[in-house]
Formats: structure tokens, sequence, C-alpha cells
């Protein structure tokens, strides 16, 4: 059972350069082939700043601040129980390459269900850009198999 | 492209869907490398078996990101104000993902217009993400 001394725990915050090749990569990840995702170039003559990240973004940007290996660490279990409920987003502003965002992330619920064979571990996830405007929040839902 | 204005939709429509080529493992190591989310339950077989599972699985942060291209081919990023996504089962190796999404509800509020659209993801075994979308439309 992971305890709940760890609601409140505040991750190291942390500031990603906005890469044009790692938002590229995302994109072939992702199947998505429009050029304001692709091709630096295409998204300035569309009058953008430089390529525009998806909206699942923000997720990879927390699960970089989290660093699985040592969230597992904290808690004291295993990624094998580890499952994905939720993902929540809310936007403010986009996110472009070129730009820097901070990360900060914090759990601010550790939720019994099922007679304790599943937990939830909630999460709260702020994104700030380089200029110290909110862009995101998060909210991700983490699943515990315990049985 | 004409983009949908709030006077041009209705509660019911239903957005342009958008369907995926099979989940390969491929898919899942790209997605492993540019997403960050280097859980090995996607791309290490033995892991998988470890875990109790057949095979790997695929993200569920995938899925997500097929119905964020769906989302951003019916109106720009910027539309989208917030998003929710429930996982609510497991997608397989093989499985093609088709996403789906239908207005459910118009609304105004503090001098802008809004809509909200239930939207959802299924491989051909299961409904995979359930999810809730407020856009602001013009």
């Amino acid at each position: 059972m992971i305890d709940k001394k760890h609601i409140g725990y505040e991750f190291l915050p942390i500031t990603v350069p906005v890469e044009e090749g790692r938002l590229k990569f995302i994109a072939k990840a992702l199947g998505e082939t429009r050029d304001i995702y692709t091709d630096p170039d295409a998204a300035k003559a569309a009058g953008l700043p430089g390529l525009l990240a998806p909206p699942t973004f923000p997720f990879m940007l927390e699960i970089d601040a989290l660093d699985l290996v040592n969230f597992m660490a904290l808690l004291g279990e295993t990624l094998e129980k580890l499952l994905h409920g939720e993902e929540n987003f809310s936007y403010y502003a986009p996110i472009y390459a070129g730009e820097k965002i901070t990360v900060r992330k914090t759990i601010t619920d550790i939720i019994d269900k099922k007679e304790g064979t599943l937990q939830f571990v909630i999460s709260d996830n702020t994104f700030t850009n380089q200029d110290g405007k909110i862009v995101a929040e998060t909210r991700t839902n983490y699943v515990f198999r315990h049985k | 492209m004409t983009l949908p204005t709030f006077d041009s939709v209705n509660v019911g429509d239903e957005i342009p869907s958008l369907s995926t080529p099979p989940i390969s493992r491929h898919t899942l190591a790209l997605y492993c490398g540019a997403s960050g989310d280097h859980n090995p339950i996607h791309v290490d077989l033995d892991f998988a078996k470890s875990s109790g599972l057949d095979d790997v699985i695929a993200h569920g942060m995938l899925s997500a990101g097929y119905l964020g291209r769906m989302l951003t081919n019916w109106v720009p990023q910027s539309a989208l104000r917030s998003w929710k996504n429930r996982f609510t089962a497991m997608t397989q190796i093989g499985e093609s993902v088709t996403c789906t999404g239908k207005i459910v509800e118009k609304f105004e509020k503090d001098g802008e217009n809004f809509v909200r659209l239930e939207i959802q993801t299924n491989t051909p075994e299961a409904q995979t993400i359930v999810a809730e979308v407020v856009v602001v439309l013009a």
C-alpha cells in the first residue's frame, strides 16, 4: 500500500527546452503530417513563432519531471502495478519550439478503491513558459493494482 | 476547409472521425522514444509477461494523441480549452484505433461561445478512452 504521507509531495521542478527535433519526432510517432507540426518554415509562414507542440505535449513534459523509476522508488512500488487512469488538460496558451517550459508537479491525493486492491495517486501539474505565463495545467491519475 | 462556427453547429453533430492503421511494435517504439514515456510495459515483451500480460500494450496517451489529431483537424488547436481523458481498456498490438466525437452541449460564458464534446477511441474489441472536450468557437 502506498503511504498517504506522500500527499503534498512536490517533485523537483524541471525546465525543458522545447526542441524542434523532438516535436518532429512526436509528429512522426503520432502519424501527424500537417506542416505546422512538422515543418518549421511552414509554421513560420503560417505566422507561428515555430513548430506547434501537439495538445498532448504537456503530458510528455510531465513524464520528464516525473521520472518513472524515481517515482516508483518514492512510493515503494513497482512499475508492474502501474496503469494510467486519467489525464486531464487545461490550456491557456500554445507551446512552440524554442520555448522553455518549467514543469511543477505535486501529489495532491491518494485514494483507496475496492478495499485497497486499487489505489489512485493524483498529481496536479503546472506548465510555465519562459515569460512566467502558465500555458497549461494537467491532472494525472496513476492507478496502482495491488493484488 | 471551412471552420465550424458556434452558429453552424448543433448538439448531436458528429465531428469528422479518424482511424489509424493497426498499432505495431514499431509504432510503440517510436512513441516510447518521442514521448519520453519509457515504461517497458509498452515495448518489452519479457517485462509485459512478468506483469501478467500476454503481450505489450499500447500507451493510452498514444490513442489520446490520435484524438488530438482528430480535434485539431476539426478546429485550430488554440480553440481547445480543456480535455479530460479516462482510460477504460487496453489497446493491443495489431488493433487499429478509431476516434469519434459529437457535440453534447453549446453554452456561453464570459462573452465567449463554447461547445462541449464527448469523444472516444475504440479498438475492434473495446472502448479504450472516454473523453470530454471544451472548445471555443467564433
